[in-house]
């Protein structure tokens, strides 16, 4: 690390001496751009569009290509991995709260929709700012590892080379989401995403369950979708521009310039609509049924929307729009996340499929950080998801090993399995202690700042409701231990209770141990603290690497100014003074608490777990079917959708075109009767002058003889008439 | 006869020589007149993508490439021809010469009077460009009724078991809605004594205007007909406007008047489909654009509220019924009625955003919806039949099939990354401001258009293959030719979208410059 | 003598010349009835021209007869046609046109 960061001075240093030569302005950009030049930019913008190239490639060519080109997409993914390393690097030798790059200050933007004077724009651009740069890293590296375990996990697959397409492409969509600088951008590759996660759910798509899955999963998460696209168009209309600084910048003077130096109202439902996003791609309460349902999906696929993308998306989002999350905004996300926590903690009690337990145990850890970002610890709950990341990648990767090894994802059917799968177990415990919040491991440390937060806000707000996301967070904490080693009990320890599957289960290759190795040791150091831009000892006051780059910049509040400055001073005096200590306690008495039980329940048998299930078999039936959600949203939302849209498709098919069909008929039947009236009375004058005339003329024919002397005789008598006339007049 | 100077002349009427060639060759000759047809629709398609790179100005607000030459002259009653487009005309002449090019190949299993089929289908061709490029509204409402015959054919001979009954319900509806505006184009000639839209110069160098410049600057003088301005109670303006929006709305479909669509769509031939989703629709929202709201600008701004509730329940009612369909043809017919409520919900928004969202929308519907229709022709050529619910697990036996309709689907849905989204995107954005609940309403149509799109796809193509289609063949050669340039144009407008809007932007800017009421 | 001689003379001519051109059914007849009438009518003119003095009716008369004469020849030419074609010179046989 102190090899890379005298590098990276040297460099800021080149920079800044360029930057003499150049003059004094050049000098206060570089230095405003921390040694950031356009070339970082375009290697910033490599990273996704890497996978993006291998996703083009593999698209068309994958079949042909040998091994099916996965090597070529585990490259690319690496490549980009490389990257991401090189450019935290550099953050990391900035080592500043307020580090922030963005495209648009060095000249490059891209105008999506045309550049016409005079009409708005929308301005897209890369942000690099400490977030974003751990979070590159984060997903290069949990993606490049997934890509590798697919190479073993999906071999023989009949579609290996979509696969492979799919999962870059959803890589892609999760890298270029980290490093959007914008919320339409976002929104894109948030869709993306959902596009993505559609696809390889739906993988073995000849399954009626899968496709079912797959359809449940994008249109959850669309609902949340469309909310956060009419949140967009709240902040568009009230600010005219998406740019998450332009945002944060506007929302300032919102606040500043409102009458009553308030939060405005359309503010709140603007920041809840944009939470809601988050709610349906995070999996959080009501909107989580989606995420277990996901399971059908292959497991590297598990993992990578469990630990790197579509669900990190979310929390990633409340993250970066928490400047523009009002008070009010802020209360609905805590109570939702915490809830969320130990909703989804409880059905993970009684799951008996491994994936499901640990899709449950995903949820309630997102309800963690959202809970966190809520009450104000942004950095914690984003930190959370950092670690969140690598031991929850480990276990479902893990998981993925035990199943390739049983073929079975049935809990009740494993047993003992330490003695095959030993690098397994070991990861896969490593990510557990992570999980449960021991000391030491990585999830202690980030659970240990949410539950702080959440204790500091309770302690400052006095109002009971701001207990409540503690309370919540606190028991899910305990239960979590307690499911997540229930799930090593009865996978990894005890006797096989299937002896011929326990005979076959054998660990598999390199492919596959390799990344759980890399993920379970960065379970464990991941959390570690840092002062001042290097490691600290373990048991200093010094707080986790990425708390101390984060938490020091100056807080939103304090810009703001007025009451809101005071409150927040406030909060950060209960934080540092009395949470803290509190909650470390608090975590360590839950985890504890959870661990002892798991161990009294399903490794000394102390307690017989069928017996309590027994006892509250109405309730255990009640959380066993997780609360009957699918089935509520079965019976109303969807049947409802589905009765209305008939509904209104008979109402088309009868009314709006039987109407016309009326109006049609009714023109058919008016038409026949001015036929009729032609046919009788119109034409009848008519033909009644015919015949009239045919009547006189063959009368009149009788006169024409054709004899002349006839004639003659007429023409005389009617000369002698005339000359009789003129005579006797 | 300089190409250059009348381009758009030659665009029109190029397909007459091809009408005539055919006209000429014995209807044995089967592969010759499907040659002749080829090129006498390549040629304005070259003519057109000419037109789009070097001929048209981007850049400029003006009417450009404009032709003009007196047609009938009697007195007073002058009827020029006058052609000309702008950025709001010019991509919808482009996607015609394409539409109508891929329409061609797409027809290539027609064999019964294969003469008759191509010459009237080119003659469509000449009646939709002429539409689009006329600038004076005699010549337009000559265009308009071009149009309608050969569509009337086209569905009535060569289309499915109900043709005779589809056939009569469009060319009866739309001919009501012409009938109205033909009323509407008298009354204004009454009163004005002119029917060129766009002013112009002539030969003394004095301006002569335009319709549409009288009614910007001093409105339609109605004193000519009634004494104060009144007919029946309602302002004279307001007569033209309701005239004009009913004959556009029955074209776009605007609900209550789209239950032609799908009846006209379910029964004509799928190349047939294709040219009527993709640019006929089209028709509606330009006439709208061109004429329908220029020309009465204050009864626009009056009843646009109105228009843009017609807009929601457009987008939101027609993915409803979409979602009701079990017919593979109807449901796609039905989306792109909830696909058109963008274009009058935008177009009533008034904004800059919104204006700019609906026009996108006509485009990118048009790539879209003639996607979706050549997927459902594929499948129908195979297993002669659109039950929904009797397929299942197409994927397995037509994977590449499966992949292009899926792009189809998703760029129909808007998926970022593909056209559709950034005109439904940008309409919403737009009408947020002027409409905040309708917009809000209008995100229930966003996810219902998912929904019955991606529930069309689990029933079609996921699950386990149905036994009877175990043997249809994958997609050919020939069908994925007349796929690929629309899903190029899905993808290159979906991930440079620009390149179209800098062309609209102009258009319509100086289209919102015709209200003067607005700002 | 005075005028009314001439004119009861003329009368009865025409009344004689009508009467043959009506009743007889011979085409010579016919003739013969017809120069009645143009002779009854001449005689009249004949007559007026001497009492008023004047020549012009004396003229107009012999215009008359002149036509008269080929009057006779054209007709006597189409009786024989006539008896030729139908083998009789009743005026109600030829009744081709008729019907």
């Amino acid at each position: 690390m102190h090899s890379i960061l005298s590098i990276l001075q040297e460099h800021a240093k080149t920079a800044e001496q360029a930057g003499e030569a150049a003059g004094g302005a050049a000098r206060a950009l570089a230095s405003a751009n921390w040694g950031f030049e356009q070339k970082d930019i375009y290697l910033l913008m490599a990273i996704p569009l890497l996978p993006l190239a291998g996703y083009i490639i593999q698209l068309f060519f994958g079949r042909k290509l040998p091994r099916q080109g996965d090597w070529m997409l585990i490259s690319l993914m690496f490549a980009g991995f490389g990257i991401a390393i090189y450019e935290f690097a550099k953050c990391l030798g900035a080592w500043s709260p307020e580090f922030k790059i963005e495209s648009r200050t060095m000249g490059l933007s891209w105008n999506f929709l045309g550049s016409s004077p005079g009409s708005p724009s929308l301005v897209a651009g890369v942000l690099y700012d400490n977030l974003s740069a751990a979070m590159l890293v984060v997903v290069t590296l949990v993606s490049s590892l997934v890509h590798l375990f697919s190479a073993g996990y999906m071999k023989g697959d009949s579609r290996y080379h979509l696969f492979f397409a799919n999962i870059s492409l959803f890589s892609f969509a999760m890298l270029g989401l980290v490093i959007s600088d914008n919320l339409i951008f976002f929104f894109i590759f948030w869709e993306l995403m959902g596009l993505c996660s559609y696809l390889l759910i739906g993988h073995f798509y000849y399954k009626d369950s899968a496709r079912k899955a797959s359809l449940k999963a994008f249109m959850t998460t669309r609902i949340g979708d469309v909310c956060l696209l009419i949140g967009l168009c709240i902040l568009y209309q009230h600010f005219g521009t998406l740019q998450f600084t332009e945002l944060y910048e506007k929302v300032k003077i919102a606040v500043q310039n409102s009458p009553t130096h308030e939060w405005p109202e359309w503010l709140t439902a603007a920041g809840i609509l944009v939470f809601l996003g988050s709610v349906g791609k995070s999996a959080q309460f009501p909107l989580h049924v989606w995420l277990p349902d996901a399971m059908e999906g292959p497991t590297p696929v598990s993992a990578m929307i469990h630990a790197a993308t579509m669900v990190a998306a979310g929390v990633y989002l409340v993250g970066r729009a928490f400047p523009i999350l009002t008070p009010d905004a802020r209360i609905v996300v805590s109570i939702v996340g915490s809830f969320t926590g130990i909703f989804a903690a409880t059905i993970g009690i009684c799951a008996n499929d491994i994936k499901k337990v640990l899709a449950y145990s995903t949820i309630s850890q997102l309800g963690f950080m959202i809970a966190s970002i809520g009450v104000g610890g942004v950095g914690a709950g984003l930190f959370h998801m950092i670690t969140h990341a690598c031991f929850k990648a480990c276990l479902f990767l893990g998981s993925g090993s035990v199943i390739h090894a049983v073929h079975t994802q049935d809990m009740r059917e494993m047993g003992g399995l330490r003695r095959k799968l030993p690098i397994t177990y070991l990861t896969m415990l490593a990510s557990t202690l992570a999980i449960a919040g021991v000391p030491l491991f990585a999830g202690f440390y980030s659970k240990d700042a949410i539950l702080a937060h959440a204790l500091a806000r309770a302690m400052n707000e006095g109002i009971w409701y701001y207990y409540l996301p503690i309370a919540f967070l606190a028991t899910a904490s305990c239960i979590t231990a307690f499911y997540m080693f229930r799930l090593v009990h009865m996978t990894f320890h005890g006797e096989p209770r299937d002896r011929e599957k326990f005979d076959h289960a054998h660990e598999s290759g390199p492919a596959m141990a390799i990344p759980l190795i890399v993920l379970g040791s960065l379970a464990v150091v991941c959390g570690y603290p840092f002062a001042h831009g290097i490691p600290a000892p373990l048991f200093s006051e010094a707080r986790p690497w990425f708390l101390a780059i984060w938490e020091d910049h100056v807080p939103f509040e304090t810009l703001l100014g007025g009451h809101f400055a005071e409150h927040h001073e406030h909060y950060e005096h209960i934080l540092h003074e009395s949470a803290h200590s509190n909650a470390v306690i608090l975590s360590l008495c839950a985890a504890g608490l959870g661990i002892s039980l798991s161990f009294a329940f399903y490794y000394f048998r102390w307690f017989s777990a069928e017996k309590c299930a027994n006892a509250i078999r109405p309730v255990y039936n009640t959380v066993l079917n997780k609360y009957y959600f699918d089935e509520f949203y079965g019976k109303t939302f969807i049947a409802g959708t589905l009765v209305f849209s008939k509904v209104s498709s008979l109402f088309d098919k009868y009314v709006i075109d039987g109407i016309v069909n009326f109006v049609g008929g009714l023109m058919k039947k008016s038409s026949d009767a001015s036929a009729s009236f032609d046919r009788t009375v119109v034409d009848g004058f008519v033909n009644f002058a015919g015949f009239g005339t045919q009547a006189i003329a063959s009368i009149s024919r009788m006169l024409q003889t054709g004899r002349i002397q006839q004639y003659v005789a007429f023409s005389v008598f009617a000369l002698v008439v005339v000359a009789a006339l003129l005579i006797l007049r | 006869m300089n190409v250059a100077s009348n381009l758009l002349s030659w665009i029109t009427f190029f397909p007459l020589v091809g009408i005539l060639a055919i006209m000429c060759l014995p209807s044995a000759q089967k592969q010759l007149i499907r040659l002749v047809a080829i090129v006498a629709s390549a040629v304005p398609l070259g003519l057109s993508l000419y037109m789009w790179f070097w001929g048209f100005d981007g850049a400029s607000e003006r009417m450009q490439l404009i032709e003009r030459a007196p047609w009938i002259q009697a007195g007073n009653f002058v009827v020029q021809y006058f052609v000309g487009v702008d950025g709001l005309s010019m991509p919808l002449v482009a996607l015609t010469c394409l539409l109508l090019f891929i329409g061609v190949f797409a027809s290539w299993n027609i064999e019964r009077g294969l003469k008759g089929y191509f010459a009237l289908l080119l003659l469509l061709e000449i009646g939709i460009n002429g539409t689009f490029v006329s600038l004076d509204m005699f010549l337009f409402y000559v265009f308009w009724e071009i149009m309608l015959l050969p569509m009337y054919f086209l569905i009535g001979i060569w289309g499915g078991p109900r043709r005779e009954y589809a056939a009569i319900k469009f060319f009866l509806y739309t001919l009501a809605g012409s009938v109205l505006m033909l009323v509407a184009i008298v009354a204004i000639y009454i009163i004005t004594g002119r029917f060129n839209i766009q002013s112009y110069l002539d030969v003394n160098g004095n301006n002569v205007a335009g319709l549409l410049e009288l009614a910007r600057t001093k409105n339609i003088n109605p004193q000519v007909l009634t004494a104060n301005g009144m007919l029946l109670g309602l302002p004279f303006q307001d007569w033209i406007f309701w005239f004009f929006f009913i004959a556009f709305a029955i074209k776009v479909p605007v609900f209550p008047f789209h239950t032609w669509l799908p009846d006209a769509h379910v029964e004509a031939p799928t190349p047939i489909s294709v040219i009527l989703a993709g640019i006929l629709l089209k028709l509606g929202g330009y006439g709208m654009l061109r004429i329908g709201f220029p020309i009465a600008p204050e009864s626009f701004m009056k009843y646009r509220d109105f228009l843009a509730v017609l807009g929601t329940i457009n987008i939101v009612y027609g993915a409803y019924v979409a979602m009701g369909q079990t017919d593979f043809k109807k449901l796609v017919a039905y989306s792109s009625v909830s696909h058109m409520g963008y274009v009058l919900l935008g177009a009533a928004s008034m904004t800059d955003m919104g204006l700019k969202g609906a026009t996108l929308q006509m485009f990118n519907h048009g790539t879209s919806s003639a996607m979706l229709f050549l997927i459902v022709g594929v499948l129908y050529d195979r297993a002669h039949h659109r039950d929904l619910n009797g397929f299942g697990g197409l994927m397995t036996q037509m994977p590449r099939y499966g992949g292009w309709t899926t792009l189809g689907f998703f760029a129909a849905l808007g998926l970022p990354g593909l056209a559709g989204f950034w005109s439904e995107a940008m309409t919403l954005l737009g009408s947020f401001g002027p409409y905040p609940t309708l917009t809000i309403i209008s995100g229930l149509g966003v996810l219902m258009t998912a929904a019955f799109l991606l529930w069309t796809i689990q029933r079609v193509f996921l699950g386990p293959l149905n036994p009877k289609y175990a043997k249809l063949p994958d997609i050919s050669a020939r069908e994925i030719f007349c796929q690929a340039p629309f899903a190029a144009l899905c993808i290159v407008f979906g991930v440079a979208p620009a390149m179209l809007i800098n062309i609209l932007a102009p258009a319509v800017k100086s289209y919102l410059a015709m209200f003067p009421g607005l700002h | 003598m005075g005028l009314a001689g001439y004119l009861i003379v003329s009368a009865v001519m025409l009344a004689c010349g009508i009467v043959c051109t009506v009743a007889r059914k011979n085409v010579i007849y016919i003739l013969m009835g017809i120069e009645l009438i143009l002779n009854a009518a001449n005689l009249n003119l004949v007559a007026f021209s001497r009492f008023n003095g004047h020549l012009d009716g004396q003229v107009f008369a012999i215009f008359s007869i002149i036509l008269a004469a080929a009057e006779a020849a054209v007709a006597l030419a189409i009786v024989l046609n006539v008896f030729g074609l139908f083998d009789s010179i009743r005026p109600d046989d030829p009744d081709l046109l008729k019907e």
